[in-house]
Order: structure tokens, then sequence, then C-alpha cells
């Protein structure tokens, strides 16, 4: 059993409208799980069925192996991206209820929130009430509502909105090591630099229907197109682009060289293997640069939702 | 998991903690109290003044029966005309002058007595003068006709129909008077408190909504636990505010009567009942309004209180409830709020002109089974005896339809609740329902 969320087939209607239309999905325990797509394309919907917050049309979702329950409820942690607390409220006492609704004794709750508000260092907003506190301050909190009853999988939607990039940075590191401590976690964002740095697994879900999945160099691998970015020193860079292009599809690159080499990403053909074109390049002259040219998320995003 | 009891409590502890609701559940006595004072002081103030009244009475047969009284003196003037007596009453500023010409014949003079005075004169003051007037003056012309008033007054016969039903259960005019206070006031707290705490679940729904936690909450709560929870922990607040008006209200009442001195039962329908009360016919009226408290099915009335209070007041509160999680905000509120208010307002109207006309009557039968009105319909009904068995049919109607109205309510509730920035049609509401 190495997925700790299976969701299988799932479709969702409202009314005429179709949120999800068969869609699976694999979550690896103790991976982070990238949820992607566009604005409305059904993630929230997702998610919101795998807490048991709207019930599938048709399909099933299975968390370690049991079909999805109501005692499953305090083994899921949810930060949803429209997210708020009750504004008279105070801070602790908040946090408290929160934790009690999750299946935590009192007693309990109170010995992790101290040790999570000292981690974070936010001891004393204990008596404070939420609208005296800043936005940013109050999502530091749902962070620690979401994780105290350390849940078996971790929801996240957008968790770093709102954060300046001190705060989003703490509190990318303490998801870092909540996988690290056993936590299975599916990441929901816009922000791809974050998947990219954050992801080891990612599904793209456009127009209520998955469209991509896998394991994220799986995905990049299966998007790379063999081209190269190449700058090479000759006498006449003319003679070589005329000569390249010839063989290869080119097309001029864009990175910044010392001299004045000739820049060009260069798509070779499937026959072609890397170290056998390098020889050849480095008989036409000095080669300061060669990589290959590897898609990034957000051009695989993008490509996709574009081709669908 | 079973979340209710900490959701009531967290509900409870929010109201109660509340600063407007501490403010509201003090002042709103205070301010009662004084209000009923201010008033109680003013009338007092007012029956206290004495009122002079000159009379002249160029007849003379008349002017015996102008008697003092605790706040009219009369004085009677004698040889002078019209215009020295109207110099004089407006010289010593009395309140007025009643003037008498002689004629022999009554039916003449009776046409020829008028009342002078500064401003217009109260409605109570005349029509005590008048009565005044016309007994004496039937009196003299039966005499002068040859009729014995002495005899007339021996043989006059006072009816007071002794009501009884087919079981034997007697029944008065007062009975009916006291029967109709008790239910009047149990349909009427009802209506307050469904309109009071009703609207405080439905602004407390949107705050959860427009504060963005409800998805939080839902993810380890379900919706109609939610909803629920929301609603009896709200009216337990309801209850301890009201306890609270009862208890600092009387508390406050005797305080202040017993500092000024105001006796807040000295209202100027009191006094004419103490009044009345000399009389020994009115008196026994006094011991029927006990008696007929004792008549009152109370067993009866204490159950089926609670019970229609109840559901009664849990149908409308998750009414409200939907309401709250179909808006975003209180403005969008009024489109919905019509149809609530109506029914209830309807129940009152029904209980106040229909009930009292005929308890027993098609449209307060009719009325007091269909479930929005019976309720309010229904407590002011019992009072005058309803049938067991129309009682339990009124009571399975009505939680029937409680239950399918939490049932929709809970529809509602669960999808509005995370719909935002659409203000909802009926049409959309009905459609919530199917997902």
């Amino acid at each position: 059993m190495n997925n700790l969320l299976v969701a299988h087939s799932v479709s969702k209607n409202f009314g005429d409208f179709k949120a999800l239309n068969n869609v699976s999905i694999e979550v690896p325990k103790g991976s982070i799980f990238g949820l992607l797509g566009p604005n409305g394309a059904g993630k929230t919907t997702l998610i919101r069925i795998i807490n048991q917050i709207t019930m599938p049309d048709t399909g099933t979702v299975h968390l370690d192996g049991e079909l999805l329950n109501e005692n499953h409820i305090k083994d899921i942690g949810y930060l949803p991206e429209e997210r708020g607390l009750y504004k008279s409220m105070k801070v602790g006492e908040q946090a408290l209820y929160l934790a009690q609704l999750k299946g935590l004794s009192k007693s309990e709750a109170k010995t992790r929130l101290k040790y999570w508000f000292d981690r974070l260092e936010i001891g004393d907003w204990w008596n404070k009430k939420i609208q005296e506190l800043s936005k940013g301050m109050a999502q530091k909190i749902q962070f620690v509502v979401t994780v105290l009853h350390e849940p078996k999988l971790l929801i996240f939607d957008e968790p770093f909105s709102g954060f300046d990039p001190i705060n989003a940075n703490l509190i990318k590191d303490e998801i870092l090591r909540l996988r690290d401590n056993g936590a299975t976690i599916i990441f929901s964002t816009h922000r791809m630099e974050s998947v990219e740095e954050l992801c080891d697994d990612i599904a793209l879900i456009h127009k209520s229907n998955k469209i991509l999945d896998g394991k994220l160099v799986d995905v990049k691998r299966q998007y790379k197109t063999n081209t190269y970015e190449v700058g090479i020193k000759t006498d006449s860079n003319t003679a070589l682009h005329q000569e390249l292009s010839e063989k290869f599809s080119v097309s001029s690159a864009n990175f910044k060289t010392l001299d004045n080499e000739l820049k060009l990403n260069i798509k070779l053909n499937d026959s072609d293997k890397p170290n056998e074109f390098l020889s050849y390049l480095t008989t036409k002259g000095e080669v300061s640069h060669f990589v290959e040219l590897i898609p990034s998320v957000n051009d695989i995003f993008i490509q996709t939702v574009k081709n669908n | 998991m079973n979340h209710l009891p900490l959701i009531i409590k967290r509900e409870y502890l929010t109201k109660v903690k509340n600063k407007s609701f501490i403010i509201m559940t003090i002042l709103s006595p205070i301010i009662m109290i004084a209000l009923i004072s201010v008033v109680a002081y003013l009338s007092q103030l007012n029956n206290n003044k004495t009122r002079v009244i000159s009379v002249l009475d160029e007849s003379g047969i008349v002017k015996e029966v102008f008697k003092d009284s605790d706040n009219t003196t009369y004085h009677i003037l004698e040889n002078m005309n019209l215009d020295d007596a109207k110099a004089i009453v407006k010289e010593t500023s009395n309140y007025g002058l009643l003037h008498i010409e002689k004629f022999d014949d009554i039916d003449v003079l009776s046409k020829h007595i008028k009342f002078y005075s500064e401003e217009s004169p109260s409605l109570t003051l005349i029509s005590s003068l008048e009565s005044k007037i016309e007994k004496k003056l039937t009196n003299i012309k039966l005499r002068q006709k040859g009729v014995d008033v002495e005899m007339i007054k021996a043989s006059k016969i006072n009816i007071n129909l002794a009501q009884e039903s087919f079981e034997g259960e007697k029944t008065s005019k007062i009975d009916s008077v006291v029967k109709l206070i008790f239910g009047g006031l149990a349909g009427y707290l009802l209506f307050m408190f469904i309109i009071i705490y009703g609207n405080m679940i439905m602004r407390s729904v949107i705050e959860e909504k427009t504060s963005r936690i409800i998805e939080v909450i839902i993810s380890s709560v379900k919706p109609v636990q939610l909803m629920l929870g929301k609603i009896i922990g709200t009216s337990l607040a309801g209850i301890t505010q009201f306890i609270i008006w009862l208890i600092l209200g009387g508390v406050l009442m005797t305080i202040v009567s017993a500092i000024f001195g105001i006796d807040m039962a000295q209202s100027p329908q009191q006094d004419m009942m103490q009044q009345a009360m000399e009389n020994p016919e009115v008196n026994m009226q006094v011991q029927d309004v006990i008696t007929a408290f004792y008549h009152l099915p109370i067993a009866n009335l204490i159950v089926a209180f609670i019970l229609f209070f109840i559901s009664g007041y849990l149908l409308y509160s998750s009414l409200y409830a939907a309401i709250g999680a179909a808006v975003d905000n209180e403005t969008d509120t009024q489109q919905f709020m019509l149809p609530i208010l109506m029914p209830l307002i309807l129940a009152v109207y029904i209980g106040i002109f229909t009930v009292i006309e005929d308890p027993h009557g098609t449209v307060s039968t009719v009325f007091s089974f269909i479930p929005f009105t019976s309720p309010v319909v229904m407590l002011m009904r019992i009072p005058f005896g309803v049938p067991l068995w129309q009682q339990l049919v009124s009571l399975l109607l009505l939680i029937g339809t409680f239950m399918l109205t939490v049932w929709f309510a809970a529809k509602i509730y669960r999808v509005g609740i995370l719909m935002y920035g659409k203000k909802p049609s009926y049409k959309e509401l009905i459609k919530w329902i199917k997902y």
C-alpha cells in the first residue's frame, strides 16, 4: 500500500454544470502532491470531496486503503483557500475550539498549541482577538490549527497567500518538515515556482477533467523535446548557423555570455545522441555553453491547458 | 463524532459574552421601567389635580346632585346672571362653568344646559356630568308622571347568565377574559421570541460566511450539526436573556416603587376598578377572576406551551438559518424575510381578532392546524379548552413540517454556506436542494 489517498473516477455535477468528470488521482504516502489547474477547473470541488464536505455523484475515494468515512475527519487537516476565523473570538479560545472539533481533548490541544505557538513565536497572541491581528498573523494561526491534530493527510490550498516572503519561507520549511515527519501533503496553488520547489508528484485538472499526472520528473521527461541550448565561438557564425539549420530545427536563443558567440536552441532528431552531437559541435568551434532545455512546470501548465 | 455539545457551548458563550448582548440585557429592563415610571408618575400627577367646577343652576332642581369627589370640587353659584358667573369663573380660574337655565318643562330644560370652559373639557368629565344630570332629570320626570321611583329601583332584576358545558365545567364571561389574556400572552411571547432570536441566528450564520471560517468548520463538522448547534445555542442565550429581564425587571420595579413611592398599579383604569370594587357586584367579579384562573386547564396549558413553543420556534429558526446561509450580507435578506414574517403576522392577527370572537370557529380551528400559524393560534386557543385530538393532530403536523423544514434548510445551508458573491433567486434555492 504505497498510496495514502486514491480517488477513483470521481464525478460531480452541480445542476447542469459538470464540476468533475471521471477524475482519478493517486497520492503516494509521504509525498507532496501538487494539484494544479486554472481557476474553476474543479480543484476545490475535488478537495471538498476528499474532506467530505461534498459527496461525489459517482466514484470512490479511499484513504489508507479504507473507503472514506466519518472517522477520517481527524486524519485530514485542511487549509482552504477561502479561510478566516471568528473575528470577535480570542486567538487561544478559537484555536482550542477548532482543535476540539478535530477530536483532540482540551488538555492535549492546549499542550500542542503551546508548543506550536512557541515554535512560531506567537505565544503572546493567545488573549488577543482576531480582529486585532493582521492578515498574515491570522494566517499563521490558521496554519497551526490545520496541522495541530497531526493528521496523516494535509491539504493546503494556496498556503502562501497573504504571507510576506520571510513568513512564506517559514511556512514552506514547516511544510517540508511535516513531510519529513511522515505526513502526506496535497498542495494546490497557482505559483508554479513553489510547485517546482516542493512537489514530488503533480496532477493537472482542466475543465473538470484530469489531463496530466505522474511524478514531476516523469512529466518533465515526457515533455522535454530533446532541445539543447548551445553557445559556440566560431570564425564564421553565419556559416555554422546555415549548416546547423539544414540538419536540425534551430531557433535563436537568448542568454548572457562574455563573447560574441553563436547562440542557438537546437532540437535534435530522435535518432541523435547528445554526446555525439556535442563532439560534432567541438569540431566546429569552441563550445562555451551546452545545456539541455528541461520544460518548467509553468511551460507544461500553459502548454497542456492550451492544447486542451 | 458528535460535536453538538461543543458547538452549542461555543454559540452560547459567544452570544452571552458579546458586549451588545450584555448591554441590551441590562439596559432593556432599565429603560422599560424608567418609561413605565414616568408614565405612571405623570398620570398620577394628572389624577391628583383637583378641578373646580362652578355650577349656576337657575332652575334650582339639579344642583344637589353635584357632590365633591376626590378630584372634582363643585362650587355652587347663586343669585347672579350668566355674565357675572362667567366673569367670576374666569377670575378664580376655575376649570369650567355649568349653566342650567330655568324652564318648567323638563324636556325644554334638558335642551338648555351648557358647559363653558377655557380649554375643551375632557370626555370623561363631560360624560360624568351628563350622566348625573340625566339621572336626576329622569327621576323628576318619572315623579311628575306619577311613577314611584323607589318602586322601579326595588323591582330591578340583575341577570348574570351562569354558563356550564355539558361536561359540567362552569365558565363565565370573566373566565373568557382571563383565558384570552393567557392565550394572547403565550402566542405573543412566541412571536417576539421568533423574531428576536431568529434574526440573531441569521446574523450569526452570515457572520460565519463573511469571516470565511465556515469551510474550516464544516471540514470537521456536518453542516446539519453546525446549524442545529447554532439554533440551540442561540435559543439558550435567548432564554437566559429573558430570565434576566424578568428578574431584573421585577427587582427594579420593587426598588423604584419603594424609593419614589410611585404605585405602579395606580393607573387610571385601576382607579376605576377600585371605585367599582366598593360595589358588591363587582367585588364578586374579582373573586371570579381568581376562580377563573383555577378553571384554566393549567397542566394542559404548560405542556402545550412547551411543545408548541419549541417546535414552532425551531420551525422558524431553521428557516432563518437557511436565509442566512443563502445570502452574503444582511441587506440581501429582505426578499426572503417577507415569506417568513407573513404567516407569523397573520397568526397573531388571527389570534387577536378571530380567537376572541369565536375560539372554536372555523377560521381559528383551521389556522390552528396549519403548521406555520398553528403554534401561535393554538397557544391562544388552548385556554378555551381544545379537544386533545385536535392538539395532537396539530402538534404532529407541526413536528412533521418542522422536520421537513430542517431538512430543507439544511440542504440550502449546506450549499449556501460555500456560495459567495451572488444573490440567489428562489429558483436557484430550489436547484440547491437537488445538489
